[in-house]
């Protein structure tokens, strides 16, 4: 039952991050996106001539951030339907940057403005990924090593400390989120950032604490008793200064912190993998207990390396 | 004296306790980096123990830890402003560790076990003892690395070629504090077998 209960709350919280995606602007031009490398994708909404279309001086394209470099052109491709056209350019393009397409005198439309750029969820997803895996905040950042070498002795700690962590870091990094953009920044108080942001995750910690013992005893029993570690993990205070440092809005704040929660949860599950199998290896006994549980987390960041260049979107 | 050496060998943070092990294997990459971070943690620590120390009999017990995390995280603040005003450059290479100091275990650690019982000036030498062994415990893991991944030591050239780069890289830290503390416990254990302990 509750299961069910917390995969339709997962799903509620999905559409909420999705909507704001596929709210698209309509006009001439109908729809556009990256093809290949070097391609731009255009469909318009009415038929064109195709020899009209095919001019290359009818359209200028520049990057969102710098509008002074035009992007040459090499060639305009008509769709066989005729309601469509596909740029190719003589570079290849950043697609992680917006870029503009601007065409002139294109039957009967003096002018239109297109802003091509990846889909706002794929960018939202993006971020998730990138704090679970590229950016994971214990193997690539090295922050909540004290809590990580702690609780990272058995699958069912490690698994209950994760779940723990990744709640007080969604609900903890929401209210910082706010508390940030709607008293820090108004009032000017942006120098009492530390002293804020720590005294909400204490906060967030104590309520989850009392609200828990009341509304789930059971739960609180199997646990509690990891809450208070949370506020010992450096994680939990650094995801709010990051968010504070880049302007995120909220969508991206909520993905971050899941993304910081999750990877978590995964670094903590491989390494009690390997500890578990560690108790049965015959390890020297100077290098016992933690200094061995160091090296087998080096080699995982040096596994995690491998992720730094991943981008799917 | 004696409390300063508990807090530089016996207790040393990083290698016998350890405790706040982030920074030491994030930006521990060069002496430098390392002698910074550690006179923060120092400033931190002994500031913070003094405060605590000062106002124990006025906190009452059931709201302890706020008030220390309250009080630590003023002066981390505190600390943070002075270092981006007057040292910028090295500011923006340890990035966000200043402010993470705020979350240090051993910080709260020694105000809970220590400064809310000890009078103000044992409360100092404590926090300064716990600090220095922070800062020589920082430095010798930066001395590592600096030395075997670019050849250099304070950002001088020392042998004049590179060893091993690998130990630029950031989880190279994970290895090297692992093998210092391999040799501290075989210090350790070393020293049991020669007084007729078993180990």
């Amino acid at each position: 039952m509750n299961r069910i209960r917390i995969r339709l709350i997962s799903i509620i919280a999905l559409l909420c991050a999705v909507v704001p995606g596929l709210v698209y602007g309509a006009g001439f031009i109908s729809k556009q996106s990256f093809g290949e490398k070097n391609q731009i994708k255009l469909r318009f909404s009415v038929q064109v001539d195709k020899a009209k279309v095919a001019d290359i001086h009818k359209y200028t394209v520049y990057e969102e951030q710098d509008p002074d470099i035009l992007l040459p052109i090499a060639s305009a491709k008509p769709d066989p339907d005729s309601k469509g056209v596909s740029l190719t350019f003589k570079q290849v393009l950043n697609t992680a940057h917006t870029h503009v397409v601007t065409i002139k005198n294109l039957d009967g439309v003096s002018s239109a403005v297109a802003k091509v750029s990846k889909s706002y969820l794929g960018y939202l997803i993006s971020i998730l990924i990138s704090a679970l895996l590229i950016n994971n905040f214990v193997f690539t950042k090295y922050l909540g090593l004290c809590v990580f070498f702690g609780t990272s002795k058995r699958k069912s700690t490690a698994k209950g400390m994760g779940v723990v962590f990744t709640i007080v870091m969604v609900v903890s990094a929401s209210m910082s989120w706010f508390f940030y953009n709607y008293i820090l920044i108004p009032f000017n108080l942006n120098f009492l950032q530390i002293v804020v942001f720590i005294g909400l995750v204490s906060l967030t910690v104590q309520a989850v604490d009392t609200i828990l013992r009341k509304v789930n005893p059971i739960l609180f029993n199997s646990f509690g008793v990891y809450l208070v570690l949370v506020i010992a993990n450096c994680v939990i205070i650094a995801v709010p200064l990051i968010l504070a440092n880049n302007a995120y809005n909220y969508y991206e704040t909520f993905m971050l912190s899941l993304g910081a929660g999750g990877g978590f949860l995964l670094a903590l599950y491989l390494m009690s993998s390997v500890s578990e199998r560690m108790q049965l290896a015959k390890i020297p006994p100077t290098f016992k207990g933690l200094p061995i549980a160091f090296i087998v987390a080096g080699q995982f960041a040096l596994a995690f390396l491998g992720f730094s260049g991943l981008q799917i979107f | 004296m004696q409390l300063i050496a508990n807090g530089i060998l016996k207790e040393n943070p990083i290698f016998r306790l350890a405790l706040s092990m982030c920074p030491a294997v994030g930006i521990s990459t060069t002496v430098m980096n390392g002698l910074l971070l550690g006179i923060a943690v120092l400033f931190v620590q002994v500031c913070s123990s003094v405060t605590i120390s000062m106002v124990k009999n006025f906190i009452h017990p059931r709201i302890r830890i706020p008030t220390y995390t309250l009080t630590i995280a003023t002066w981390v603040t505190v600390i943070d402003m002075v270092l981006s005003a007057y040292m910028p450059v090295a500011y923006a290479k340890m990035g966000i560790f200043v402010k993470l100091i705020v979350a240090f275990a051993i910080i709260t650690m020694r105000l809970e076990m220590f400064a809310c019982k000890e009078p103000v000036g044992a409360s100092f030498w404590d926090g300064f003892g716990m600090g220095l062994g922070f800062l020589i415990g920082m430095m010798s893991i930066g001395f590592v690395r600096e030395l075997l991944g670019s050849g250099a030591i304070l950002g001088y050239d020392v042998l004049g070629f590179k060893p091993l780069l690998f130990f630029i890289l950031p989880s190279a830290g994970f290895f090297v504090v692992g093998l210092m503390m391999a040799f501290f416990n075989y210090i350790e254990i070393f020293y049991k077998r020669k007084k007729g302990f078993k180990a």
